[in-house]
């Protein structure tokens, strides 16, 4: 294969706007992702006052937002629930979707599997450019005189059916819904080029077995995405056509005040939006959390300098979340009235769900337990995850029985279930992956103790911000309420609101932080060695310069599985996954450069290898 | 380009064509979404509250066209495989000519169920509550996007044959719209039964 990938002339619109370079796509959804994450963050900050002072005046909100929407300083109601509605939006799409998943799929997957780029760059540089539109879309509903949508982030009909049932049903909704459509492309675009690199491009020996954790989730996700996301396409088109077109697939007989009088609609029936809604909503879920997942089973092994626990275990729970993922999301409708022994059906896959997703959480577990652990920012982030996905996996289970559901189910319990179990987890993950494959991107690493500062406020602002809220909807206090100072038994409660705003804007001011780390290290940061974690996957045998086809030369052959750390007989702790084994061909790549990090490594003790050794051969996976 | 350059590479060890593939994921992504309406269907019409209005006969032409443009489809890419260019060409202009005769037809049948008062909303005239009609009229509508972009995708080819491009050392883009093909092909049939037999669920 000729090497001349890289030489061909690029002009900065090429290198930089309109790029095909998969490293250049995943920097552009991270940038796109970390702007769209500031003002998804900013925007709950500012509904957090309206919650924690409800009468006080505020010069910003006026000064921000206007006479219209935060007259004499405080929030207006309407406006209150457009901001919740694009924070959601802005969270669960733009940073959890495509923020992680475009961001670490594209930078990773090519480099992982060993391709020179994505099956097709052409859909790839089309998937983002979908996304920033998309994007665009979405943030210009805030400019408009009626307000960006305001139903929730779930827009059920028939406030997001009926233009005329509130401002924020009106053009915001349409906007809305057309920033969604175009998300759904950019997804199903960048969705169908992971699957096919992952599936097609592997490089020599290269098995599926070989793949890192990473890559299994990463091509799992897509596969999510790629079945799940055509359905909400569906529910989207059909509540257009409602809109738009005056059917009535989702309104029913419906009478409106002020002189509107009965519609000419009717018949339709809003529940079945839901049906189509949850049915992307709930692998939704995973699409967010499982790349955060494959990322801490990647950055836990490396810096536990262990291999990751139950590989193969770790595989079939990834398979198992997938499958159940879309059998699961009527327990998101248990209060529609739905049929009982339906409900139950929904309750007892819910519950499933909490098999892989514990045999993985134990694995991240055993996989430190006895390790020669370092604690770098990315270890730091992805143990964070983990913590995250135990206390609220663990609510999850009490929102699974439809009997306690039905109680909890309008509470601020399911807020904090949500916030730790996906919110919380997923941006570790991704905040792991940034400080894990920083060097990757720029060949510089990110400042350590801005770092730790940064995880330590985060970590325990999120728990002050969500713990407490467990305590609120078990006393009954409603969420997508605009003030509780009117209903007098919630009114103990407005002191524990202060409290959570504080913390949330202490959680907001360590993101500050994290800020000024990541784009001054991209100049500034101290320069890094080319494998500076000393891990054992492809993605470090590539130069960091930018380079179009990633290798300067052949693409490295694969003679081992990922997780090679610290065998007991190799002079190494760790050995790249291009090293061959003992008279098996020959090394293309050396082993780079020995670790940044290398004065905190040790060898194993004896006890940590047997029982190594030990479980491999438990878990069938002897690979020497 | 790294495009080709990585096809290049990619083309020696004898899996299915990343474009072919990606082709077959977004046709898998196209399944789910009427699927995911046809299961929306379902759903609605149990709740009752639902007219039961026979399809239009124009539809069994439509279908007919279909399959033989599916037949003709497949004979050309046969032929090109056998490196008969002619044939691959008569094959393609056979395609398009039934393509074009199903858009006809469905035509007709959007003509036959507005004669009837089924429309796609109660603003053009039908009577309130009739969700029925909307559902069907927009399976129809949305499959017939599809087929459009599929006729388009044929009638490249077939300007490529005129050219003599398509043969079988270059399959590629006759493999990929017989592919495509097929599948508008397959759904017309899955929707007409289906909405054939619905009132029957």
């Amino acid at each position: 294969m000729s090497n001349d990938h890289g030489h061909h002339k690029e002009t900065f619109i090429s290198k930089y706007v309109f790029s095909m370079d998969h490293k250049m796509i995943s920097k552009q959804f991270l940038i796109t992702g970390i702007i769209m994450g500031v003002m998804g963050v900013a925007m709950s900050i500012l509904f957090r006052l309206q919650l924690a002072w409800p009468e006080t005046s505020f010069p910003i909100l006026n000064w921000l937002f206007g006479d219209q929407w935060a007259p004499e300083g405080r929030l207006d109601s309407g406006f209150y629930m457009g901001l919740v509605t694009i924070h959601g939006t802005i969270m669960v799409f733009y940073v959890l979707t495509a923020g992680l998943s475009g961001t670490f799929s594209n930078l990773l997957i090519p480099l992982q599997v060993g391709a020179r780029d994505m099956a097709s760059p052409f859909m790839n540089m089309l998937s983002y450019w979908f996304f920033f539109l998309s994007s665009v879309v979405l943030m210009s509903s805030m400019f408009i005189s009626t307000g960006p949508a305001s139903g929730g982030w779930t827009v059920y009909p028939p406030l997001s059916a009926l233009a005329k049932a509130m401002p924020g049903s009106g053009l915001g909704m349409t906007l809305w819904l057309i920033a969604i459509i175009l998300f759904i492309v950019s997804a199903l675009l960048g969705g169908i080029n992971y699957i096919t690199t992952v599936l097609n491009m592997r490089t020599k020996g290269m098995s599926m077995n070989r793949m890192p954790l990473t890559i299994w989730a990463f091509l799992l996700t897509a596969i999510l995405g790629l079945l799940s996301f055509p359905v909400l396409l569906g529910g989207g088109l059909l509540l257009m056509f409602d809109r738009l077109a005056g059917t009535s697939f989702y309104l029913s007989d419906i009478f409106l005040g002020g002189g509107v009088g009965a519609l000419e609609q009717s018949g339709g029936s809003p529940i079945l939006f839901q049906h189509l809604f949850w049915f992307l909503g709930h692998p939704e879920v995973y699409i967010i959390i499982m790349p955060a997942l494959g990322i801490t089973s990647e950055v836990i092994s490396v810096n536990a300098r262990k291999p990751i626990f139950g590989y193969t275990a770790m595989v079939i729970s990834l398979i198992g979340i997938a499958v159940l993922s879309f059998l699961v999301w009527g327990h998101h409708m248990f209060i529609t009235g739905m049929n009982p022994f339906l409900g139950t059906v929904f309750l007892i896959m819910t519950l499933i769900i909490a098999v892989p997703s514990a045999v993985k959480t134990f694995n991240y577990l055993a996989t430190l337990w006895k390790g020669s652990i370092r604690f770098t920012n990315g270890m730091m982030f992805a143990i964070g995850l983990v913590s995250f996905f135990i206390t609220g996996g663990l609510t999850g289970l009490f929102l699974g029985n439809a009997a306690l559901d039905i109680s909890l189910h309008d509470t601020y319990f399911v807020v904090a279930h949500f916030h730790l179990v996906m919110g919380s987890s997923a941006i570790f993950g991704m905040m792991a992956g940034i400080y894990h494959w920083f060097p990757r991107m720029f060949g510089r690493t990110m400042n350590k103790t801005l770092g730790y500062i940064h995880f330590w406020l985060t970590f325990i602002s999120a728990y002050m911000v969500f713990f407490p809220m467990h305590f609120q909807g078990l006393a009954g206090v409603p969420r997508r309420y605009y003030t509780f100072d009117i209903l007098p038994e919630f009114a103990p409660w407005l002191d524990v609101n202060v409290f959570i705003t504080l913390a949330a804007i202490l959680g907001g001011l360590a993101q500050v932080i994290f800020l000024y780390n990541f784009f001054s290290s991209i100049f500034k940061g101290e320069k890094s060695s080319q494998n500076p974690w000393g891990a054992n996957t492809l993605e470090w045998t590539a130069p960091v310069e930018h380079l179009h086809g990633n290798w300067p030369g052949e693409i490295p052959t694969v003679y081992r599985w990922p997780y090679d750390y610290s065998l007991p007989d190799a002079d190494s702790d760790f050995i790249p996954q291009n090293v061959p084994h003992d008279g098996e061909g020959e090394e293309i790549h050396v082993a780079p450069v020995a670790p940044v990090a290398s004065d905190a490594k040790k060898e194993p003790e004896e006890s940590n290898t047997m029982f190594f050794t030990l479980v491999k051969n438990w878990f069938g996976l002897g690979r020497a | 380009m790294i495009a080709s350059a990585s096809m290049e590479e990619y083309n020696n060890n004898g899996k299915m064509h990343p474009q072919k593939f990606s082709l077959v994921l977004l046709i898998v992504g196209m399944t789910m979404l009427f699927l995911g309406l046809t299961s929306a269907f379902l759903v609605r019409e149990a709740e009752g509250n639902w007219l039961h209005f026979s399809l239009p006969p124009q539809f069994v032409n439509s279908t007919i066209a279909v399959v033989i443009s599916s037949i003709s489809m497949y004979f050309a890419m046969v032929s090109a495989r056998k490196d008969n260019l002619k044939q691959v060409t008569i094959g393609m202009a056979v395609t398009l000519l039934a393509g074009l005769s199903f858009v006809y037809f469905q035509y007709q049948g959007f003509n036959d169920l507005g004669d009837r008062g089924i429309f796609f909303s109660p603003a053009n005239g039908s009577e309130g509550g009739l969700v029925s009609g909307s559902f069907v009229i927009m399976f129809v509508a949305l499959h017939l996007l599809h087929l459009l972009g599929g006729i388009i995708f044929v009638a490249i080819v077939l300007v490529k044959s005129l050219m003599l491009k398509v043969h079988k050392k270059n399959m590629l883009s006759i493999s990929m719209c017989n592919t495509y093909w097929h599948f508008v092909g397959i759904l017309w049939i899955y929707l007409y039964l289906f909405l054939y037999f619905a009132p029957q669920f």
